[in-house]
């Protein structure tokens, strides 16, 4: 199976990632704490990250890093934070097993498709790549999500929309109307504002340039907008900008942008006679810079709003209104 | 004539680097309590990751490479110290204040027990 002519020293990082990644997933599955599943979850996505640039896909190890294990992790301590101590515990061993291997299977099908792809794999890169210049972009992950597949980045758009009002139903009834309380309550901590006061601006910077540069290297909006609300969330996590209550407009206008510029953008190209979605030659690049900058903008806001959760019926929610 | 030297400069370096990360482990798995094992970590982070820095910096292109690789450095110093700082005062209070044992045991709610007024600015983006 293994070629030892294909050896070289370079593999030894491969090596390691590829032992230290089962391994952290076996971890995850049989800690014994909620919490250190949690935190071991956390750092298989940071793993994985690193594992999908040594493939030469900084793309999706942007987008696992930033949102597969960040914000994934942070909804789940959200979640375990949520939970009653009672039921707060881990799962009986037998259901850990089960999960455990229902895991394995998923990966042995995962890895049996793969190595049986005819050599060489058939592939649509050269396609995708061919019409770059027509678009103005130099990232072909970049064309396939704005360009060639945007009806599936629409729909990732206009999900975050229902998601949001998932969470927000949550909310008790007399809480409605009222700010995301999960940080209320936390005493303010001179450590955490400062390391806000030095990150968020750094955030922003990182976040506008994650998308601006994705035209033309690994980026792109999602990864951009979730790293400007992580910081939001850091800043309201630090007590220094309370999250808006969810009777505000601004925010619900914000969160539907996307969604809205994208549609738009898509019917004038289909009254234009390009198709929906279809971009007029020439105006593709700015059009496309349009909807992912309205796109930064609003999975930023969306995301942070989920993290910030449902309003609560915390004493003070309602009086800060 | 230069980069032999250069090049055993980073591999010195860098191993030392990583005798440092491998000390700050063995610390954070032996050392019996919870801020002995956070100041391991701080200091791994610290002198492990400074020293790595240290020895890639001549391998890499001289403005941006070293910039950026000094940047990924301070900002691993603040986000650790910062950790370092909340765990710590969150192992603090939770020591003076014991939560209910299941709450901190099974589910790790021990950081978030401690629950002051809220002290919120309203400075917010409303």
């Amino acid at each position: 199976m293994i070629d030892p002519a294909a050896w070289s020293p370079d593999l030894i990082p491969d090596l390691l990632l590829a032992l230290l990644l089962p391994g952290l997933a076996l971890f995850v599955v049989a800690a014994r704490q909620i919490a250190a599943a949690l935190i071991g979850f956390v750092a298989v996505g940071l793993v994985l990250a690193l594992a999908w640039v040594r493939l030469g896909s900084v793309d999706v190890a942007l987008t696992e890093a930033a949102l597969g294990s960040g914000l994934a992790g942070f909804l789940l301590f959200g979640a375990l934070r949520r939970l009653p101590a009672e039921t707060a515990r881990p799962p009986a061993v037998g259901l850990r097993v089960a999960a455990g291997l229902l895991s394995v299977l998923v990966a042995a099908g995962l890895a049996a498709l793969v190595l049986s792809l005819p050599e060489p794999a058939p592939t649509l890169a050269p396609a995708a790549v061919k019409h770059l210049p027509e678009l103005g972009v130099g990232n072909p992950v970049t064309a396939v999500l704005v360009a060639y597949r945007a009806i599936d980045t629409l729909m990732e758009a206009i999900v975050l929309v229902p998601v949001l009002i998932a969470i927000w139903s949550l909310a008790p009834e007399r809480a409605w109307g009222g700010r995301p309380a999960a940080f209320a309550g936390l005493a303010p901590r001179p450590v955490l504002t400062l390391l806000v006061q030095v990150i968020a601006p750094l955030a922003v910077v990182v976040g506008v340039h994650l998308f601006w540069t994705a035209t033309s290297n690994p980026g792109g909006a999602f990864q951009g907008g979730s790293v400007i609300a992580a910081a939001w969330v850091l800043a309201m996590a630090a007590g220094l900008a309370a999250p808006p209550p969810v009777s505000r407009r601004w925010p619900r206008v914000l969160a539907v942008a996307a969604g809205v510029v994208f549609i738009g953008v898509g019917a004038a190209g289909a009254w234009l006679g390009h198709g929906f979605l279809g971009y007029p030659p020439g105006l593709a690049k700015p059009l496309i810079l349009l909807v992912e900058a309205v796109l930064v903008l609003s999975i930023a806001v969306s995301m942070g709003l989920l993290l910030a959760g449902p309003p609560g019926d915390s004493a003070d929610s309602g009086e800060r209104r | 004539m230069i980069g032999p030297i250069v090049d055993g400069f980073s591999a010195v370096v860098v191993a030392l680097g990583v005798l440092f990360f491998a000390l700050g482990t063995l610390g954070l798995l032996r050392f019996a309590d919870a801020p002995s094992r956070l100041h391991a970590l701080t200091k791994v982070d610290n002198l492990g990751l400074g020293l790595i820095v240290l020895g890639l910096l001549p391998q890499v292109a001289f403005p941006l490479g070293t910039l950026k690789l000094i940047g990924v450095w301070l900002l691993a110093l603040l986000a650790g110290a910062t950790t370092g700082q909340l765990l710590g005062t969150a192992v603090i209070a939770g020591a003076g204040n014991p939560s209910p044992a299941s709450r901190t045991d099974d589910a790790g709610h021990a950081d978030l027990a401690p629950a002051d007024p809220p002290v919120l600015p309203g400075a917010g983006p409303t």
